[in-house]
């Protein structure tokens, strides 16, 4: 009954919300960013240790490294989301360029008008 | 689309929003118990508690996160140059799409 | 793209060289503070977003034009095919393997390539960031005319 693991599945309702029912295709794709979001949320949440410490040997911890080892969470999420944001931008902004340029050429941004253009 | 087709949607898009804070509250581990993992019967460390003891002597880093990113999975973070590099080059390619007719 | 009024080209100015050292500063502390390449790319490539909004493209193109631009994110990207192929040339090595000394727990200069390999990092995602900027603004430059 933990609050991350709650608000991650929200995040992700949320966003499968605007990607179903809006008709406007930048409402999708921010409903397409905030189901990302709500992902890394519940990755991250899950290598989460009771009571501890960042993944980062500062310099109290530098002397005591067992002790450090044993109070850390789990630094391989991080290291996964941390690419995942990166590519969920690259996915944005390529999604972002495509939808002006449906724009320029139909000269309208709603989903039911661009399906039934043909060319 | 109509408002049979709306109202049909919204229901769906709540029963499996039901379906996911239900499956999170009962079938997933205790929030917080890092190490330990139990499938099926065996009790048994996660791989991230050996890296953290590893690390600092193997890879010489103080930020474990960056040794994990480069040392452990570089593969990955190679993959990701090459993802950013294409989405730049697709973008790029667009836009001159999008002037020349001007 | 008009620029905007002398306050905000002074103050424009007078911070662009702060932004771009914290910039700096992350990436290169990418192994001992949180951060790293990614996101200290990101805040130089902000640092010169500041200076198009400021004072116009016309005038920022001629410190950091499309081609200097590109260029850089060739030159991130070759540095770290390169540093990935010289641990090919060590006895029994593999792909991105350390061959610069791993040195002591905390100092900067320290882990083997992991600081080299942030600051490819660092110069692919600026340039990366600064190039999509740049197609935008390009794109929208010929409908006001």
């Amino acid at each position: 009954m933990s609050l991350n693991y709650i608000i991650a599945m929200l995040l992700i309702t949320l966003g499968l919300y605007c990607l179903l029912l809006k008709r406007n295709l930048i409402k999708m794709i921010i409903g397409l960013s905030i189901l990302t979001d709500g992902t890394h949320l519940f990755l991250i949440s899950m290598g989460y240790r009771a009571g501890g410490i960042a993944p980062i040997i500062t310099g109290e911890t530098i002397s005591n490294l067992p002790g450090f080892a044993a109070s850390a969470v789990d630094p391989i999420p991080q290291a996964l989301v941390l690419t995942s944001i990166v590519i969920n931008v690259c996915i944005l902004a390529l999604a972002l360029s495509l939808s002006i340029y449906a724009y320029r050429h139909y000269g309208t941004l709603k989903l039911s008008e661009l399906r039934r253009l043909e060319e | 689309m109509g408002k049979a087709q709306q109202v049909l949607s919204l229901g769906m898009v709540m029963i499996v929003g039901a379906l996911l804070i239900s499956a999170v509250n009962l079938t997933m581990p205790a929030f917080g118990s890092f190490p330990q993992r139990q499938i099926g019967e065996n009790v048994e460390n996660a791989i991230g508690q050996q890296i953290l003891e590893n690390a600092p002597r193997q890879t010489g880093a103080a930020n474990v996160v960056t040794s994990v990113v480069w040392g452990y999975r570089g593969y990955d973070t190679l993959g990701e140059s090459t993802v950013l590099f294409t989405a730049v080059v697709g973008v790029v390619m667009v836009f001159r799409a999008v002037r020349r007719p001007e | 793209m008009a620029g905007m009024t002398i306050i905000v080209r002074t103050i424009a100015r007078l911070l662009f060289p702060f932004m771009f050292l914290f910039g700096a500063y992350v990436v290169v502390h990418g192994h001992l503070t949180p951060g790293g390449g990614f996101p200290g790319g990101v805040i130089i490539a902000a640092s010169f977003v500041m200076l198009i909004l400021a004072y116009g493209i016309e005038q920022t193109q001629k410190r950091m034009s499309f081609v200097n631009a590109e260029v850089l994110d060739t030159i991130g990207g070759v540095t770290l095919a390169i540093i990935g192929l010289l641990g090919l040339f060590v006895s029994g090595g593999f792909f991105l393997q350390n061959v610069f000394p791993l040195g002591e727990l905390g100092r900067l200069f320290s882990s083997g390539n992991l600081p080299l390999l942030y600051l490819g990092v660092g110069i692919k995602v600026t340039a990366g960031i600064l190039l999509i900027f740049y197609a935008m603004l390009f794109a929208s430059r010929g409908e006001n005319e």
